[in-house]
């Protein structure tokens, strides 16, 4: 895998030079190579992996599973298109399995995501079901480690 | 009871390290980073701890064969075959060991005794001192210098070989200056100790751990010097294995037949769930080799370049995962400036004293340790050396 991709995708705070001395390459080439990528869109953003339930935050998140039927031109193209249009929808996957379209949403309040389910999405044409699965606990995300109680410390002894 | 009088005066005669001490300050400390460990960060393989769980599961709990498991010793003949191009019988020129450090015990004693020498470069690994005192034999040390990046040269060897000398110790890729041997070097030794008639123990640990692309060689691969080496190797720091405690040594018959009886009478045989999960990690373990190398490779290039911004000169290591930077410059000693460091930082590193005197003015500081770690304790090495500067 690209070192360079693999290393801001742990942790997109690495400056620079931090970068350069990693990968032992000139800081000129790596802020080239960062600057190749964006504009490329192969790095779409930054962003900060937050802890949600570290803060008073009732917000709620679902994993929706949504059953549709394909379109004859664009296949699932249009509809999720059409899903991912809405604030509520964080992330909109196609999945091989017993369901096509594999969302998740959130809201204030599980209500709030009741009622995006019920009034936004089944009316959409070719949806043909949903299934709403609140998450209660996030242990992990994007590969960070969210809750704390299992993190490990450095167990190793003073040996030489 | 007069202790003094029954203990033996060999071991009375052995110092303490120097460092316990240091360590007990670290862990009795909060938001300690530790790059003073000696053993990879990584947990040992997943399909490599299965192996070993599914052959409990099996009920393999008995001794093994006192050279070790068939299978294994097979494996450890390939991998050597595969990985460093020597041929080694597994059924007569293999023991598998309790880590490496039983290897170079049972080595040392059956090579050496009263009157003979035992060459030891350093600065280098804790263990080859105390265990030649240990077998009556006197250790002949040898400063490497950082201006030969710390490769043993000729003429360092010719002068230290008298008619008592028997072994060299041959501590490469090292701990703890991240020192190697290249060919052309190995060749340079290898024509004296031929000239002497002397054996070398080529303690090859860290052999799957070089940077640049660089392969490690074995002396023993120079032609002329199989019949002269025994290779110490083990599991724990290419596979992360150190828990497990498993080594091997590879040797002409003639010795193995030797060391064998010692293994046999003194261990038995190495720990037999471990060796069942050695055979997994060396039939199956190349990629996982490869991948912590990566890993270490980027943290080595991180550490290094940060000090030489801080203003520590730091030779730059081509193996092991220890860097091994000077602090003369900030006027301390080494065991001044890493008692300070951890009391004023927490961070915890190891003074170069405690792998030879001239060690001195030297730390080792262990990159076995997450990017993000490493990171955090270069930001307070800075600052510790800003205080320093600064009188604080």
């Amino acid at each position: 895998m690209n070192k360079l991709l693999k290393l801001l995708s742990e942790n997109s705070n690495y400056t620079n030079s931090e970068l350069a001395l990693i990968l032992n390459e000139p800081e000129d080439y790596i802020r080239a190579q960062i600057k190749e990528y964006e504009d490329k869109g192969i790095i779409k953003g930054y962003k900060a992996v937050v802890n949600w339930d570290k803060l008073e935050d009732t917000r709620v998140e679902a994993i929706i599973e949504v059953k549709v039927t394909p379109e004859r031109e664009t296949g699932f193209d249009k509809i999720a298109e059409e899903i991912m249009k809405f604030d509520e929808v964080k992330t909109v996957n196609l999945v091989a399995g017993s369901y096509d379209l594999s969302l998740v949403v959130t809201g204030n309040t599980m209500n709030d995501v009741a009622s995006f389910v019920s009034r936004r999405l089944s009316p959409i044409a070719n949806v043909i079901s949903c299934q709403t699965n609140f998450i209660l606990k996030n242990f992990k995300d994007g590969g960070v480690i969210m809750a704390e109680t299992i993190e490990e410390e450095d167990a190793r002894s003073y040996v030489l | 009871m007069d202790y003094s009088k029954i203990l033996n005066n060999k071991i009375l005669s052995v110092k303490p390290s120097g460092i316990r001490k240091f360590f007990d300050i670290a862990s009795e400390m909060d938001n300690v980073i530790s790059l003073s460990v000696g053993e990879p960060d990584f947990k040992t393989p997943w399909h490599v701890r299965e192996a070993g769980i599914s052959s409990l599961q099996m009920g393999k709990t008995w001794y093994t064969p006192n050279r070790g498991l068939t299978l294994l010793t097979e494996e450890i003949s390939n991998y050597y075959n595969r990985r460093f191009n020597l041929k080694y019988d597994p059924k007569k020129q293999v023991i598998v060991t309790v880590g490496g450090s039983e290897a170079i015990d049972v080595a040392i004693r059956c090579i050496v005794g009263n009157g003979d020498e035992v060459i030891i470069p350093q600065p280098s690994f804790v263990c080859y001192e105390p265990l030649t005192i240990m077998a009556g034999a006197t250790p002949v040390l040898v400063e490497t210098k950082v201006e030969n990046e710390f490769r043993l040269t000729p003429e360092e060897l010719e002068n230290a070989i008298t008619d008592k000398t028997k072994l060299l110790i041959l501590p490469y890729p090292n701990n703890p200056t991240g020192a190697i041997m290249e060919k052309k070097d190995l060749e340079a030794i290898a024509e004296v100790i031929k000239k002497h008639d002397i054996m070398v123990l080529s303690d090859e640990i860290y052999a799957e751990l070089t940077y640049n692309n660089e392969r490690h060689i074995s002396i023993a691969s120079i032609e002329g010097m199989q019949e002269r080496t025994i290779i110490v190797n083990g599991f724990s720091k290419s596979y992360a294995m150190t828990g497990w405690r498993l080594g091997y040594t590879l040797a002409p018959e003639e010795l193995v037949s030797q060391m064998l009886k010692l293994h046999q009478f003194c261990i038995m045989s190495a720990p037999t769930t471990a060796q069942y999960a050695a055979i997994e990690a060396l039939r199956n373990g190349d990629e996982d080799i490869e991948s912590m190398r990566k890993e270490y490779e980027m943290r080595k290039n991180y550490i290094v370049g940060s000090f030489e911004k801080l203003g520590l000169h730091c030779f730059v290591p081509k193996g092991a995962f220890y860097c091994f930077p000077c602090v003369k410059s900030t006027g301390l000693t080494s065991g001044d400036f890493c008692t300070k460091l951890i009391k004023d930082k927490h961070v915890a590193i190891v003074p170069g004293s405690a792998f030879g005197e001239c060690g001195e003015g030297y730390v080792r500081v262990s990159y076995a340790n997450s990017l993000k770690n490493i990171k955090e304790a270069m930001k307070r090495i800075g600052e510790f050396l800003t205080e320093i500067k600064d009188g604080n």
